[in-house]
């Protein structure tokens, strides 16, 4: 839960006067609040913990963090089912 | 032996590595503060390319792992409660409380619910209105904007059928206390990426400076947590203890302002107790007086559950690097990720976790 994930920010919307994010996560989409960098553009590449958007991250930096976590299967652990990842660890080894 | 071309660029990892072994002539401990930096150090590896004496040691930094048992006793109390609906991040399903935890209350028909962002939570509570939702708050600062901004907007719309269980903890604080203990063997930290993206760096060179150790903000990925090695063994070979950032790319001084100011609403500093390591003065928050009738502790009454720590797990030693994860006489034996006897064991961030997943046979089995 304390990873951050980059993803780019696909389209801007208004929910209860909040202003909310489609994002991109390498083709994982998540709906993500902007109140903390409410001048963010669409395209533009913003670092996500836990649907929040903490600070901008450039375009390379992002492309390069979100292959690297593809590799390493971090992506689904993040956005995967909580209860299957639980159980799967459970009957994990051990 | 690790390969180097687990990393995603090895060209660059083989460089740096080159460049942390040329700079080194003494032994030096440092300590990770974040248990991201912990896994990844141990996925990979990385403390195995180290010269010889340069030594890891894992930090307090996995949220799941220092929350304290009687914290999680008091979310299972909620949980059982009929009419509530409990949700969390994954993360917590399988943290021992006293007896029981998250996941069995569920197996046993307990409303539990995993979400991905405690908003999620919020909608919960829109959507059922005759029932209580309670969002398990943990975390450091790197979360504790999430957490803030729903309680925030709770208050906004008028949803009074969401409260949360809050137990955020504080880095600065963690470090002025690993510091101040008469056993303490670190000689400098690489300080968390992202909970500095939100706090900024400004907290950091006053400690740096009380005591002498250098403080590096580090990122994540592999390749940053050598970066990060590599500019704290020179300062640490040069006499310097300064703040660095070696994580430029996420992190700038000032942090996030929107996020600050939002915590100074939604928040105020508190006392907090570590599990497995005590209570550290002002080393957490808790809901400000404004945002007081949000606090799940004081809607479901279960202020007074005091519970002590079990005797047999050491993982209070190995958060504070005193032991690694396998000098625990219980580790991989009574202790396991399927039966885990402390929460460092639960979480894939935890010290034990890591080293049970990813060391498990060098250890054991030689
Ligand atoms: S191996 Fe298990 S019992 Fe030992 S310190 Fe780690 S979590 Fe505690």
């Amino acid at each position: 839960m304390c990873l951050a994930v980059p993803g780019r920010v696909v389209s801007v919307t208004e929910r209860d006067g909040t202003t909310m994010a489609d994002v991109d996560f390498g083709g994982l989409r998540k709906e993500v609040c902007l109140e903390y960098i409410p001048d963010v553009k669409v395209d533009e590449y913003v670092i996500v913990h836990v649907g929040f958007a903490i600070q901008r991250l450039d375009e390379q930096s992002a492309q390069e963090t979100l292959a690297n976590f593809d590799r390493l299967g971090i992506l689904e652990e993040e956005f995967g089912d909580g209860f299957e990842i639980a159980a799967r660890q459970a009957g994990a080894e051990g | 032996m690790r390969y180097l071309d687990e990393f995603s660029d090895p060209d660059l990892a083989g460089k740096l590595v080159d460049q942390i072994h040329a700079v080194t002539t003494q032994p030096w401990a440092m300590m990770e503060v974040c248990g991201g930096q912990t896994h990844s150090i141990i996925r990979h590896g990385i403390d195995q390319l180290l010269p010889e004496g340069v030594e890891m040691i894992h930090g307090p930094g996995c949220p799941v792992c220092v929350t304290p048992l009687e914290i999680i006793d008091k979310a299972l109390a909620i949980a059982e409660q009929p009419g509530v609906i409990f949700c969390s991040f994954g993360d917590m399903l399988r943290v021992p409380g006293s007896g029981k935890d998250l996941f069995s209350i569920k197996s046993a028909g307990g409303d539990v619910r995993v979400v991905y962002s405690p908003l999620d939570a919020l909608t919960l509570a829109r959507e059922n209105p005759d029932k209580q939702v309670v969002f398990f708050g943990i975390g450091f600062e790197t979360t504790a904007p999430a957490n803030a901004m729903t309680v925030y907007q709770a208050k906004r719309l008028g949803i009074e059928n969401f409260s949360l269980l809050v137990s955020h903890v504080l880095v600065p604080p963690a470090v002025a206390a690993i510091m101040e203990s008469p056993t303490c063997r670190v000689q400098a930290f690489l300080a968390a990426g992202h909970v500095c993206s939100v706090m900024g760096t400004a907290e950091y060179p006053p400690l740096a400076e009380r005591y002498g150790v250098p403080i590096v903000v580090t990122g994540f990925e592999p390749l940053d947590i050598l970066e990060g090695i590599r500019r704290t063994v020179i300062q640490l070979e040069e006499g310097r203890h300064e703040l660095e950032n070696a994580y430029p790319r996420a992190v700038v001084a000032e942090g996030n302002p929107a996020a600050m100011a939002m915590l100074r609403d939604v928040f105020e500093v508190t006392d907090r107790t570590w599990r497995g390591i005590g209570m550290i003065p002002e080393s957490g928050w808790r809901l400000s007086e404004r945002y007081a009738r949000f606090d799940a502790e004081e809607r479901f009454s279960v202020t007074d559950i005091h519970t002590d720590e079990s005797a047999l797990c050491r993982s209070g030693e190995v958060l504070q690097g005193l032991i690694k994860p396998h000098e625990c006489a219980a580790f991989g034996k009574e202790c396991t990720p399927r039966n885990p006897l402390g929460a460092t064991m639960v979480s894939s961030e935890g010290a034990c976790a890591a080293y049970f997943t990813y060391r498990r046979l060098e250890l054991v089995e030689s």
